[in-house]
């Protein structure tokens, strides 16, 4: 970025929530049924059906707006937004305007440098998907109702954000505090998630805001990144060219890395929002908000601390295994057989996620269980397996997911601490390689590395190799005392 | 004619055996042939000989519901599953519902007979019942004139004996102006205290199902019926519903006022004359009649007209040719096809009001026209509350005049909306309000007279209104 400028964004992020049935009717919001199944009446917007909330939804809101510190309304009410498209059954998506349920909060992103910064949370609200077209089906458009009445929340944040980093910053907490209060998984790809982008730039010191453009179809973590980095930049080229930016929406084109223009026809609306006198103001008393904050599972920060400060972890470990919900319970289930902290980290943050990074699978699809892998970790502990037979054990779980135990009496893997099985090695060894022993005596401590290796194949990697280096130490010290 | 004059005799009749229900049925499905030309239905259903049958042997057997024994007609804005859901508009005219609505299953769990489904203003907009794709409705009384609107089907049937009861809806006076227009008794309940659920929306914040009847004691019995909370319509209020049908004979002496801005100028002489008559009358039955402002009456009408335009701009989106109902076959774009097919499928009263609508909701008019109406709205709520505070009743005319003639205010919609101008209160208000027919003018012609109350209390306008049908009738 030429370092004149700054960038001013804000996020709009949709989140589509996991309740088992849609915002207004009893339909199941589960995705991937086959089309037009997951439908009725009041979905379809027959006519004379009528929304009945979802109180799930009022619940998974609630529970977000705390997570970021929002003002939570006693009373908000829905809107409806009128537009015409074939996918929007009613003609109007049921939404939330003048009075949401959720205002001014904050989001903390902290910078790899470990410097923390908060953005402002405008509101948070509850809304109706509408459906899908369907456009490459020949000359026909085809439409999809299941989407329509899916549950979303649409969180808005201030124009607090200062370039393409902090963007991505920002949607990944939000993303992993989505997923740790297990209300939405997530998936940009899939669309659960949907950001748009206001930006604008100025000049550094200038108060007031430039003209901003929007920017829509963004639909991965690092497009987000990508598409703000281009348009900064263009807008940057413009005004240093002497234009002017006009205030429009943009597309993020992400086979050809570009924005390009919305047709002005399909941004030219006028909403109409009125109170949707079909329903209810939504009531969040006292009561029913402090149910709803009970619920409250442990969030992403304040877990980071606990693994810090209960588990001795180093930062860098807590926050890789406090990334994801499932991940850290993964790793506080292997603690519940081993108090090996460090150990589980270090199995965790090699073995376990270089397998799903290279799998491209979730920790809940992970093969080993947390259990096997705490009892993989005691076996080195009691000293039944050295830490190498332990690392040529796990790729056998990742196969079975047998228990580590079981592996090792089958494979006959039980480590040799039994000091005269391994004498009978060691001195073996030894008179099998004079030379070598010579080379010890007149001062060349390297040899030491030679014999273990040597001793530790003729037992087949089971002697514990701690009583083989003592062993030795002591036999070839002997040796030189003579 | 009927040899009952409710539901009570005709029970009693169909028990002893000197009527059957297949033969009352038939008597009615020969009238609707008869009066054909009145119009007043959109459908007739033919299973209901059958279910005549059925019906008629569950009440032998003495296991048959509340309703056994009546023939019910209901407006085609109201759902019934496999039934077409017309809304007298061309726009769903080949439409079938693949619901029922609540209140119609109601009837039905009651062992109603379901005879058929009546002609109406399309989309429940009008006052007249000349806006229907089906054509207009012809009063029963004088076949030059209109049945009111927009139940005017719902009204027709009952009045000119072609049904025992009919549902209607009414959002600024549908049951109770074509009530009165053809003599009948037509109850508009309490927002709220009916489930609006599979009605088909014209101002969702306005519209009441109601019963059509030529005795209180079968609007009473309907209501009974039907009122209950909804969890399918959140707008329904889980409210204790009383048996409305017993007691109706309190002559309890409830407290009437007038409220003068009902009785301003516009008011036809001979209503006035009629209305005043039955006033001096109670009193000298020993009721005591008060004096009562209602003083933002005279902005109910454009208060009225600015919230549900607003309201049906929005309701009826959804009819746009996309999904199902009517599609232009001129639609060679999205485009074409939205203006083509809402262009030909809706009739002008509903594209005038879509259009008024669509303007009051628009950015920059939002304030001035929508939200204006609504603090409006309120403060006519509270000209009410206030009133009730002094009154039990409130007694009006129904209309200003009696029937007009076809086609006499088809051109001049502002004409033809102050024909609601004492009707659209209750409904802004949200509170019950009934049409008593209380005489006739030189002509004929019925003359009606409303009564409104309190929230949820209907039970007082049905023993008043028992007491004005002993007495005055």
């Amino acid at each position: 970025m030429n370092s004149k400028y700054e960038a001013v964004i804000g996020l709009e992020v949709h989140a589509q929530l996991l309740t088992d049935t849609k915002i207004f009717c009893g339909c199941s919001a589960k995705f991937g049924a086959p089309p037009n199944t997951n439908v009725c009446p009041v979905c379809l917007g027959h006519p004379g059906v009528l929304p009945v909330m979802n109180k799930k939804v009022v619940e998974f809101t609630v529970l977000m707006g705390l997570a970021a510190e929002c003002k939570i309304n006693e009373r908000s009410i829905f809107a409806r937004k009128n537009y015409f498209y074939p996918d929007l059954p009613k003609g109007y998506q049921i939404s939330q305007y003048e009075e949401p349920i959720c205002q001014y909060g904050k989001i903390t992103i902290e910078f790899k440098d470990g410097l923390k910064k908060d953005i402002g949370i405008t509101r948070i609200h509850m809304e109706e998907d509408a459906g899908k077209s369907i456009h490459d089906q020949g000359y026909t458009t085809m439409i999809d109702v299941n989407r329509c009445g899916t549950p979303l929340m649409e969180i808005v944040s201030e124009p607090d954000m200062r370039s393409a980093e902090e963007a991505y910053l920002y949607l990944t907490k939000l993303k992993q505090i989505l997923t740790y209060l297990g209300i939405c998984d997530g998936n940009m790809e899939e669309g659960s998630l949907r950001c748009d982008a206001n930006i604008s730039v100025r000049l550094k010191g200038e108060t007031k805001f430039g003209t901003k453009t929007e920017v829509k179809n963004m639909n991965s973590f690092r497009n987000v990144e990508k598409a703000i980095e281009f348009e900064i930049e263009r807008q940057i080229d413009i005004i240093e060219e002497g234009g002017k930016i006009i205030q429009q929406t943009l597309l993020w084109d992400a086979d050809s890395n570009v924005v390009k223009p919305m047709r002005s026809k399909e941004e030219a609306h006028d909403y109409r929002y009125f109170p949707d006198p079909d329903l209810m103001p939504v009531v969040v008393d006292k009561k029913w908000k402090s149910e709803i904050a009970s619920s409250m599972p442990e969030l992403p920060d304040a877990r980071k601390e606990r693994f810090t400060n209960q588990y001795l972890l180093p930062k860098y470990d807590a926050e890789v295994l406090t990334s994801s919900r499932e991940l850290a319970d993964y790793y506080e289930k292997v603690l519940t057989v081993t108090n090996d902290y460090k150990s589980a980290s270090n199995w965790i943050m090699t073995d376990v996620l270089k397998v799903i990074n290279d799998e491209k699978i979730s920790i809940n699809e992970f093969p080993v269980s947390a259990e096997n892998l705490g009892r993989l970790i005691m076996l080195i502990n009691d000293n039944v397996i050295s830490g190498k037979i332990a690392k040529e054990i796990f790729p056998e779980m990742l196969k079975t997911n047998k228990e580590p135990n079981e592996i090792v009496k089958e494979k006959n893997l039980v480590q040799i601490s039994d000091t005269g099985e391994i004498e009978m090695a060691v001195d073996k060894i030894l008179s099998a390689n004079p030379k070598q022993v010579e080379e010890y005596l007149s001062g060349k401590d390297k040899v030491l590395g030679f014999f273990v290796g040597l001793i530790m194949k003729e037992t087949k990697g089971k002697a514990n190799p701690q009583i083989v280096n003592e062993l030795l130490k002591s036999k070839l010290g002997r040796l030189k005392g003579k | 004619m009927l040899s009952y004059k409710n539901h009570t005799e005709k029970i009693s009749l169909l028990k002893e055996g000197k009527i059957t229900l297949r033969e009352n049925v038939s008597f009615f499905l020969e009238r609707i042939q008869k009066y054909s030309h009145l119009n007043a239905y959109n459908f007739i259903f033919d299973d209901c000989l059958h279910q005549a049958d059925l019906i008629g042997k569950k009440i032998k057997d003495g296991n048959a519901g509340k309703l056994a024994g009546i023939v019910v007609a209901i407006k085609d804005v109201l759902a019934l599953k496999d039934r077409p859901l017309t809304c007298s508009s061309n726009i769903l005219k080949n439409f079938q519902s693949i619901y029922t609505a609540t209140a119609v299953q109601k009837l039905i769990d009651e062992d109603a007979i379901i005879i058929g489904k009546t002609n109406c203003d399309e989309f429940a907009m009008g006052s007249s019942n000349e806006n229907s794709a089906f054509g207009a409705v012809l009063n029963p009384i004088d076949n030059s004139r209109v049945p009111g609107g927009s139940s005017g089907g719902s009204a027709v049937a009952v009045a000119a004996y072609l049904c025992d009861v009919s549902l209607g809806t009414d959002t600024g006076g549908s049951i109770r102006q074509p009530a009165a227009f053809c003599g009948i008794y037509g109850l508009k309940p309490t927002y709220g205290r009916i489930s609006r659920f599979g009605l088909t929306a014209f101002a969702s914040s306005f519209d009441t199902i109601g019963p059509f009847a030529r005795s209180i004691e079968d609007i009473a019995l309907v209501l009974s019926v039907i009122s209950e909370y909804d969890e399918k319509d959140s707008t329904s209020q889980n409210i204790y519903a009383p048996d409305f049908s017993t007691n109706l004979n309190s002559n309890k002496k409830f407290k009437i006022g007038l409220p003068k801005e009902y009785f301003a100028e516009g008011l036809n002489e001979e209503t006035r004359n009629a209305i005043f008559e039955k006033v001096e009358q109670l009193k000298k039955d020993g009721y005591e009649i008060i004096d009562i402002q209602l003083p933002h009456t005279e902005y109910s009408i454009a208060t009225y007209y600015i919230l549900t335009t607003a309201e049906a701009s929005s309701n009826l989106a959804r009819f746009d040719g996309a999904r199902y109902g009517y599609r232009s076959k001129q639609s060679g774009n999205l485009i074409d096809m939205y203006v083509n097919s809402r262009s030909e499928g809706f009739g002008l009263e509903v594209k005038r009001r879509i259009m008024l609508g669509t303007y009051v909701l628009s950015a920059g008019y939002y304030d001035a026209y929508y939200r204006k109406a609504q603090k409006v709205r309120r403060l006519l709520k509270q000209d009410f509350d206030k009133a009730f505070e002094k009154v039990d009743i409130i007694l009006t005319p129904t209309t200003p005049t009696t029937a007009f003639k076809i086609g006499e205010k088809s051109n001049d919609p502002l004409e033809m909306y102050l024909s609601d101008i004492y009707t659209t209160s209750a409904n802004l208000a949200g509170i019950p309000g009934i049409n008593i027919p209380i005489a006739k003018d030189k002509e004929g012609l019925p003359i009606g007279m409303q009564l409104m109350a309190k929230q949820f209390d209907e039970k007082i306008l049905l023993e008043f209104g028992k007491y004005l049908e002993k007495n005055f009738n």
